[in-house]
């Protein structure tokens, strides 16, 4: 079983570089290479982008803002179930404790 | 390790803070100029869906082999917030990409693959919501698959000629562009850090609800 | 032994199948209406648009194969015999195996009508390079059918297994299916593009090592309680 295991866990690991290596083999040269800093902006080009990246890290700060008040609001649903579990124990007097 | 949770949100909150100061400060790139520098968060919350990832296939291969309720509650925390930041990933790639490329949305390799990522932990978690009783066993399966598919979005861009930067650009920025490169890395790590405050935020709720659900079962007997 | 309970299970199916042949017609039918459906989208002033042969194939074979797979275990659903197969003194992941070559066998039946007739109605020459579309499709049929045999077996007992089949099943399963449309489109071009092709066949044997190998390991505890 074991043995057999690891012949399994062998043949998916070989698998890996017999996909790399017939991808490489056929590779295209690299549509970008880098990026390279500039100083000095033409004005023409700021105007357009400013919105999008403006936009981009406002809906981060909302997304995250609206996931933790989901976890916040869960939490505050849980915890309240709790407290009127524990009021109906003790109105009632169970019998376990 | 709970007496972290608040000075972790503390540093936390502080890289935050400091991040948008310092992406408005660092150079502009020679090609894509303004918009490049939506590249900091977008890599970051890569980094982010990363980790996530690796979180839920490991906890599913926990929980579907052992059956402990702790790695099941690391798995729908973690499945959960790759759903969140592969969103946003998709998100600032699209805005990036409207500039960058001229489009919205390009069908190239990498951006499918986030897409079907992003998809196959939605399926997680419709599958913990809708499947009934067991369901918990079911999803793992899905996020060790979802976690098996996560190293082929890495390595497509590689393999598929596409206009999408390669990886090779991150390998080349500590010497052609070392301020961006340390600004990329300090925003990795605030987006790992955030990563960590949440799932544990999330693993909390989990635990309250497994609490809750013994509480239940205590009282009917 | 492993091979033997994986041929025994298999034999059952086909013996099933064999008297009604239910999902065989049912299956191959639903993939020919598929073809109909997508003649409308992509058949301009009567000519099919160029290329859409491969892609109409394989989504074809992805839509039967998830019927086929639903129409399955729901028999084994229907009959209990699920259960009874899995308190059979047999190894899980030959039971696993005896279940994939029943459905990559109904799978391949459903593409023995659908070649030529997408290659006929699509005019596509598909069959150009018959040994590398072999290739493709078996391979393909192999990564699609080893998730599918899972997801199916560890759905069968769920409420809405209908719908969280397709669910699950495709998001995994894309890779697959594009490096099938995208083989079959270099094979189809004029002339075929063979070394894309093999990538492409190199690509997706590496897919089927990693689902299979993760089908076999995870087949056991998802089925049990």
């Amino acid at each position: 079983m074991m043995v057999r295991r690891i012949g399994v866990c062998l043949m998916s690991l070989l698998a890996v570089p017999f996909t790399a290596a017939t991808a490489f083999a056929l590779q295209q040269p690299a549509a970008q290479d880098g990026f390279v800093p500039v100083t000095g902006v033409p004005a023409s080009e700021q105007v357009p982008a400013a919105p999008l990246v403006v936009g981009a890290y406002a809906f981060f700060l909302l997304l995250m803002m609206f996931y933790l008040w989901t976890i916040w609001r869960r939490i505050g649903k849980v915890e309240a179930d709790m407290h009127a579990l524990e009021r109906r124990q003790g109105a009632g007097g169970s019998h376990a404790g | 390790m709970r007496k972290l949770f608040i000075p972790a949100v503390v540093v936390a909150a502080a890289m935050f803070a400091w991040a948008p100061i310092g992406i408005a400060r660092v150079e502009y790139e020679s090609t894509m100029l303004l918009v490049q520098k939506i590249f900091y968060f977008h890599f970051a919350t890569w980094m982010a869906v990363t980790a996530s990832v690796t979180v839920c296939g490991i906890a599913s291969a926990i929980y579907l082999f052992r059956g402990t309720p702790a790695a099941d509650h690391y798995a729908v925390a973690s499945a959960e917030l790759t759903t969140i930041f592969c969103l946003f990933g998709m998100f600032s790639g699209s805005l990036w990409g409207r500039k960058a490329w001229g489009v919205w949305w390009q069908w190239d390799a990498r951006l499918t693959m986030a897409f079907l990522l992003e998809l196959v932990f939605f399926g997680y978690l419709l599958v913990r919501k809708y499947g009934g009783p067991g369901a918990e066993k079911l999803a793992a399966a899905m996020g060790i698959f979802g976690a098996a598919t996560a190293p082929f979005i890495y390595k497509s861009v590689d393999w598929w000629r596409t206009i999408h930067p390669q990886t090779t650009v991150m390998k080349t920025l500590g010497d052609k562009f070392p301020a961006a490169w340390n600004l990329v890395w300090f925003c990795s790590g605030a987006f790992l850090l955030l990563f960590v405050i949440t799932l544990a935020a999330r693993v909390r709720l989990e635990q309250l609800r497994a609490q809750l659900d013994r509480a239940y079962l205590a009282a009917e007997e | 032994m492993f091979l033997k309970i994986a041929v025994l299970v298999l034999k059952k199916d086909l013996a099933i199948e064999a008297k009604s042949r239910e999902i065989l017609y049912t299956t191959v039918f639903f993939a020919i209406s598929c073809l109909l459906i997508f003649s409308v989208a992509f058949v301009k002033e009567g000519v099919p648009a160029e290329d859409a042969a491969s892609g109409i194939l394989w989504i074809a074979l992805a839509f039967s194969g998830t019927i086929a797979l639903g129409r399955t275990f729901e028999r084994e659903r229907y009959g209990e015999t699920l259960r009874a197969l899995l308190m059979a003194p047999a190894s899980r992941p030959a039971i696993y195996v005896g279940k994939l070559l029943g459905m990559i066998l109904s799978m391949l039946s459903t593409q023995v009508v659908l070649l030529p007739l997408v290659a006929f109605l699509f005019r596509a020459p598909l069959f150009a390079r018959p040994l590398l579309l072999a290739a493709l499709l078996g391979l393909g049929t192999l990564g699609f059918a080893s998730v599918g045999t899972l997801f199916a077996a560890m759905l069968v007992r769920t409420r809405s297994r209908d719908a969280l089949l397709p669910i699950l099943l495709y998001p995994i399963t894309v890779p697959v299916i594009i490096a099938g449309v995208r083989g079959t489109s270099a094979l189809v071009q004029a002339p075929p593009d063979e070394a894309i092709a093999t990538l492409w066949i190199g690509l997706l044997t590496g897919f089927d090592v990693v689902f299979v190998t993760l089908a076999l390991w995870t087949f056991e505890p998802l089925m049990t309680e």
